[in-house]
């Protein structure tokens, strides 16, 4: 029992994490219509600047992660304003590509600058654990999920109570009656690529934090985000949240036991396990747990 | 009564011809007799390699573009299917010994199979949703490549020693008219031959009622459910037809190449096929042979050339800020960017624009 507790826990902290990049994504999404194949590169791009402003600009890690998350959520804002928005009135097609081809660039330019090698973050919680009777739940997965309710909680907020989240809220819900009523589309596109840039740093930092190391895989961790997001609805904040959560323990679970119950499935399954579970869930619900069907209406 | 000018089209007929013109038929002798002579005259093998791998993905990529740039739909699980029609190639044609014609065929029906079975669900979700869970697939196969030791040798890859033979004429060991020919010679016929096969193939289906459905969907899928298109019969069919033509491309790259492994199949090629269209001309046939012939060898040019590219290392000593596979991926991404900003038709709309010039020559309209 204390082994499967112990493997739950650490797949929420890990399902935190994706809910962090999923929630991005939806909020891209919910704001402008694009589906943000580069959010994975923001993530890479998080960790690897709070790296460096811990280790070449010395400065405390809680600064250096706050840091981070401003510059990757000014990053994520040039890309709308430079790239994306002149693909407005495009076909869906061509901004998927785009924004594919913004993540080949960004993810070479880390490479270029920080290297393939493994570098390890400056963060404060290390390989630390505290025991709460048989389990031992390891630091950094406790300050993971602090700091994404946190986070979590702060942005809800935002949007139900702050001028800009309301401003938000009507263009995702209805782009021309919020231009009429003189909300700037610019700057909400601006601000949704923002939000969601400081969301792929935190995740950046808590998914290279500890033992795990920070290398440029990173990005392509931060792919497993897409069948959070769609797990729980393309379009759903709080699906994004829990389909995260679904996807973290589910990928525990199956790399804790799968040696045991399922060998057949062969070595490494749990890292294409989440996919399985997209592909499961769009079989019975097509648009996953929380999304709002599609009306087509001829 | 003197004939009409060719620019004027008086039917529908007229427009929906494979060749509307007289220069269109020279164009193609033109063509054929270039085919012909580029194995004679180009004898270094490194260029003909590059030729090759550029015809190979020529034959993909009018697959993918069937696919999205006719029908709309965004796939990015192409590096799936390539990988599945090189392993058919490794077992129907090395395992069992059957003829080229015999694996070729075999590779393309089992992607379309394939294409026909994951269809369905992939394709009941609209535009964004097919491009996520075709990213799937693309990790799910390369776990199953990894995994299917005894079809896919494993991590280690496996060779494909399929039969390159057709009739008296064999591909390794070509002899024609009393003189005999390299490989990538005789290779460069076969699969330039191919490619204008599958390319007619593709623009007969373009220009006929199956193709006018496709573009329909493209378009705007309401509207054409509601002029009678039947959508998902039509999306199906042209994923399993673009899974097929996939799958004949990996099986004749697993071919000539002679050795694959799951690495190969990765995330990054189905995003050098979307490369290749984008640049070649989304929606044009011949767009998607251009795109291959710019883009196809270009991972090995950039391999053979690193040396003098400034900043790239070519060895893991050398001084130069990135590798030639991230090099390789930059430059990818970056055409993606470039092309779908400031020309999104890609190069076969350059090439229209320039003929139309001429066409109306010297009236610019």
């Amino acid at each position: 029992m204390s082994d499967f507790l112990q493997i739950a826990f650490g797949g929420l902290a890990l399902g935190a994490r994706y809910a962090l990049v999923a929630l991005g994504f939806v909020i891209i999404y919910k704001a402008t219509g694009v589906i943000n194949f580069a959010q994975g590169a923001l993530v890479a791009l998080g960790a690897y600047l709070t790296y460096a402003l811990t280790d070449s600009a010395a400065l405390p890690f809680a600064v250096a992660v706050v840091g981070a998350a401003l510059a990757t959520a000014l990053v994520g804002a040039s890309t709308e304003r430079l790239v994306l928005r002149r693909m407005v009135g495009q076909p869906a097609f061509a901004v998927i590509m785009i924004t594919i081809g913004l993540l080949f660039i960004l993810e070479q330019l880390i490479t270029a600058i920080w290297g393939f090698g493994a570098l390890n973050l400056a963060d404060p919680w290390g390989v630390d654990t505290v025991d709460v009777g048989e389990v031992a739940l390891a630091v950094r997965d406790l300050w993971t999920l602090g700091i994404a309710a946190a986070v979590l909680a702060a942005f809800f907020a935002f949007f139900r109570y702050s001028d800009w989240g309301v401003a938000m809220r009507a263009t995702a819900f209805d782009p021309e009656a919020a231009l009429a009523q003189g909300i700037s589309a610019r700057s909400v596109f601006a601000l949704s690529w923002a939000i969601s840039g400081a969301l792929a740093a935190l995740a950046g930092v808590t998914l290279a934090s500890g033992a795990a190391g920070l290398s440029p895989g990173i990005g392509a961790i931060a792919l497993l985000a897409f069948p959070a997001m769609i797990v729980g609805g393309l379009d759903s904040p709080a699906g994004a949240v829990i389909g995260g959560l679904i996807i973290g323990v589910t990928q525990a679970l199956v790399a804790g036991y799968q040696d045991d119950v399922a060998p057949w499935l062969g070595g490494g399954f749990a890292s294409v396990a989440p996919y399985v579970v997209m592909i499961l869930i769009l079989m019975v619900r097509p648009y996953g747990l929380f999304g709002t069907p599609e009306v087509r209406r001829v | 009564m003197a004939s009409p000018h060719a620019n004027l089209t008086r039917r529908y007929e007229d427009e929906l011809r494979l060749f509307r013109s007289r220069a269109a038929k020279v164009a193609l002798a033109g063509m054929v007799a270039l085919w012909l002579l580029v194995p004679q005259v180009v004898d270094d093998d490194f260029w003909l390699s590059i030729l090759n791998y550029a015809g190979i993905a020529a034959i993909g990529a009018i697959g993918l573009n069937l696919l999205t740039g006719y029908t709309g739909q965004v796939s990015l699980g192409h590096a799936f299917f390539l990988g599945c029609g090189a392993y058919a190639a490794a077992q129907v044609g090395a395992e069992l010994d059957l003829p080229f014609p015999v694996w070729l065929v075999a590779a393309g029906a089992l992607g379309a199979a394939l294409g026909a079975a994951i269809g369905p669900f992939a394709l009941r979700l609209r535009g964004n949703y097919l491009a996520i869970v075709t990213l799937g697939l693309v990790f799910l196969g390369e776990h199953l490549f990894r995994n299917m030791r005894e079809v896919t040798g494993g991590n280690s890859g496996t060779s494909v020693a399929a039969p390159t033979h057709v009739g008296v004429f064999d591909v390794q060991d070509a002899e024609v008219l009393g003189t005999s020919w390299s490989p990538n010679q005789a290779w460069f016929w076969v699969i330039w031959a191919l490619v204008a096969l599958v390319a007619l193939l593709a623009r007969n289906i373009v220009r006929t009622r199956p193709g006018r459905a496709m573009q329909a969907v493209r378009d705007r899928d309401v509207a054409a459910e509601v002029v009678g298109v039947q959508l998902g019969r039509y999306k199906v069919a042209a994923f399993a037809l673009s899974s097929a033509l996939a799958a004949m491309a990996g099986a004749l790259y697993g071919a000539y190449q002679q050795f694959v492994s799951p690495d190969q199949w990765s995330l990054f090629v189905s995003i050098q096929y979307i490369a290749i269209i984008i640049v070649g001309g989304v929606g044009t046939i011949f767009g998607s042979v251009l795109g291959a012939l710019f883009l196809g060898g270009l991972p090995a040019l950039i391999e053979r050339y690193s040396e003098s590219i400034p900043l790239v290392k070519s060895t893991a000593t050398d001084s130069g800020i990135i590798s030639v596979f991230s090099f390789n991926q930059a430059v990818f991404g970056v055409l993606i960017v470039l092309f779908l900003v400031f020309e999104p038709r890609g190069l076969a709309a350059m090439w229209l624009r320039v003929k139309a010039y001429f066409k109306g020559w010297p009236f610019s309209y």
